[in-house]
């Protein structure tokens, strides 16, 4: 299947893109607007030799990855806002013990039952720790399908890397679009788990718990993942930049929100607006960097999200009060349009 | 000179922390025993719940992985599909399994998947100091029933082998006590049991084991035995519920 190019749903280019970062296990519930990923993988797992299991609830397929990812093997869920609240126990478990495992979260609008529209109302969530305890998680925000497939397939190796959660965070437009995507083959990262429960032969015992109740043991532990925290934020920074060297106006936006920002900066610049995108794909660490650099150049910031304000608080800590930062906001399942945010764009630039 | 008696080797070398009298220790032993006797210690892989038991990796000589709250049939179920042939069990409370933990059971039941449940049903919360449990008996004193448990507002104690054994799928059900000798020795052969048809594929194998916590009950080690063997088993009878084994085809 490798170079071959395919016409696939977001949903679908996630799972196999799970598939060829060598992901066997699946455990998942149904929710929209996700239900492509578990449909997709309960067809495609048994092919290649894994495993799909449809749990009875959230929580139990986040345990089911917990037990799976134990083993040493790569293992994934996914689900939609309201799933993913339910899983937090789990995430915080898997980060409490160590343990890599995928999480996709393919957003629905919220709080509550919401509705099935696609929203970024889980930024927070995804980035300041939805579960309980001091942990942190790489987040990756993919833009289209592509890049969704090509972001699973590294999140797999970061999991791995950092023996860490990872989560996808996508919405309901990412995991329902259908777009041209080019499939590859990986190559296969070999990773040491010598941490893994595989059964004691030939070694002493292995423990996989997060459970640390000697004095002053939780504290270490807590520093130690602190600097493994601080390793992801000194290596896996990811941001892509649209126009932005010569911007007066910086836009900040990620994933779908992103992907519109960014053609309402070419509609702009076609009418001789200097505006520029700032899209960070990695939400946690987050690009403060670059945008600390377009705050030397740019007068003013603007955020972009379909959420009442979320990430624009992370580039007002960056931003440390150096430019003004305006936000634009589409809530519970509002998407806007490439004009819309053009006609943004003139009053953000008549504040200047 | 031939030795008769030593340690399992599936047993730590370090002394049991658990509280006088209480049955985690010897039930312990009854395990790592019936791992022994099977020598599929480097095989196993054992689940430590949140409650007492959380600590059975201080004391188990294999690999263990600690769960969440009434999550070990879930993880189980995670381990067995990655690694079907390795012994995989969970070693749960009554409030683990039975209250926020039932989901995760019967659905982990019902799909028959390949592994071995040892459910430890005494009655009340150990770990946290002695609340009512889901198997708290009617009129039981506890810390959250201070008056004991009523049916009007509390319900009745939960009898989960009886409830599992509704289901088709299960394997082999059994439910015994730690109240003399003698059942402690019954346990273990069940519990051996239970492991001997997992190694063989059979499926979903579940032993409930009636224990003692004189701590809570607020009793003496003997009192809590006789309390095990009397008003507990009343309500919870010993026995096989299910045993596709021994069905006659």
């Amino acid at each position: 299947m490798s170079g071959r190019q395919v016409l696939m749903k977001g949903n679908e280019a996630i799972a196999e893109g799970a598939v060829a970062a060598g992901c066997r296990y699946f455990f998942g519930y149904p929710i929209t607007p996700q239900n492509e990923i578990p449909e997709y993988m309960s067809r495609r797992l048994p092919e290649v030799g894994g495993v799909f299991v449809q749990s009875e609830s959230e929580v139990a397929a986040i345990n089911m990855v917990f037990g799976a990812s134990a083993c040493g093997v790569r293992a994934m869920t996914s689900s939609s806002s309201p799933g993913i609240s339910l899983k937090q126990e789990g995430i915080s478990y898997l980060a409490g013990a160590e343990l890599p495992a995928l999480i996709v979260n393919i957003q629905r609008g919220g709080p509550g039952l919401g509705n099935i529209s696609a929203s970024q109302g889980d930024y927070f969530q995804a980035t300041k720790g939805g579960g309980h305890g001091d942990y942190r998680m790489l987040v990756y925000a993919p833009s289209n399908v592509q890049e969704a497939y090509d972001l699973v397939i590294k999140a797999f190796d970061k999991a791995d890397e950092y023996r860490t959660p990872v989560m996808v965070l996508g919405d309901g437009i990412l995991g329902q679009t259908m777009e041209p995507l080019v499939l590859r083959k990986p190559k296969a990262r070999r990773f040491d788990k010598g941490w893994a429960l595989t059964g004691c032969e030939g070694r002493a015992p292995n423990v996989v718990k997060s459970l640390f109740m000697g004095e002053g043991e939780l504290e270490r532990m807590n520093l130690l993942r602190q600097k493994k925290y601080d390793r992801m934020r000194a290596r896996e920074v990811m941001c892509e930049e649209y126009m932005a060297e010569d911007a007066e106006l910086a836009v900040v936006a990620f994933g779908t929100a992103g992907r519109i920002a960014k053609a309402a900066v070419r509609l702009a610049r076609e009418r001789g607006i200097k505006a520029g995108l700032i899209r960070p794909v990695t939400l946690f660490p987050f690009p403060d960097r670059v945008v600390q650099k377009a705050a030397k150049t740019a007068s003013r910031f603007l955020v972009v999200e379909m959420n009442t304000g979320q990430m624009v608080e992370d580039v007002r800590l960056a931003v440390d009060a150096a430019r003004p930062v305006g936000f634009y906001g589409r809530p519970g399942g509002g998407v806007p349009t490439p004009a819309e945010l053009l006609k943004v764009f003139g009053r953000e630039l008549r504040k200047i | 000179m031939k030795q008769v008696f030593k340690r399992p080797d599936s047993l730590k070398d370090v002394p049991f922390r658990f509280c006088p009298g209480c049955s985690h220790g010897t039930l312990h032993r009854m395990v790592a025993q019936a791992i022994d006797e099977l020598g599929v210690r480097e095989k196993t892989i054992g689940i430590a719940p949140v409650g007492c038991a959380v600590f059975a990796y201080d004391y188990f000589n294999f690999d263990v992985l600690e769960v969440a709250h009434g999550r070990p049939p879930a993880a189980c179920t995670g381990m067995k599909r990655a690694m079907p042939d390795r012994l995989i069990f969970s070693y749960q409370g009554d409030g683990d399994l039975a209250a926020i933990g039932m989901s995760e059971i019967i659905h982990a039941a019902n799909r028959g998947e390949n592994f071995t449940v040892i459910f430890v049903n005494n009655a009340t919360y150990g770990m946290t100091g002695g609340q009512m449990a889901p198997t708290t008996l009617v009129g039981q004193k506890t810390t959250t029933t201070p008056k004991g448990r009523a049916v009007h507002g509390e319900g009745y104690p939960i009898r989960v082998s009886e409830m599992l054994a509704t289901l088709e799928t299960p394997y082999y059900i059994e439910r015994t006590a730690m109240d003399c000798a003698k059942n402690v020795i019954k346990t273990r052969n069940a519990i051996k049991k239970a492991f001997t048809y997992q190694m063989d594929g059979r499926g979903f194998t579940f032993v409930e084991v009636l224990s003692i916590c004189p701590v809570n009950w607020g009793m003496t080690p003997l009192e809590a035995m006789d309390w095990c063997g009397g008003p507990m088993k009343e309500y919870f009878p010993v026995g096989v519920f299910k045993d596709e084994g021994k069905r006659v085809v």
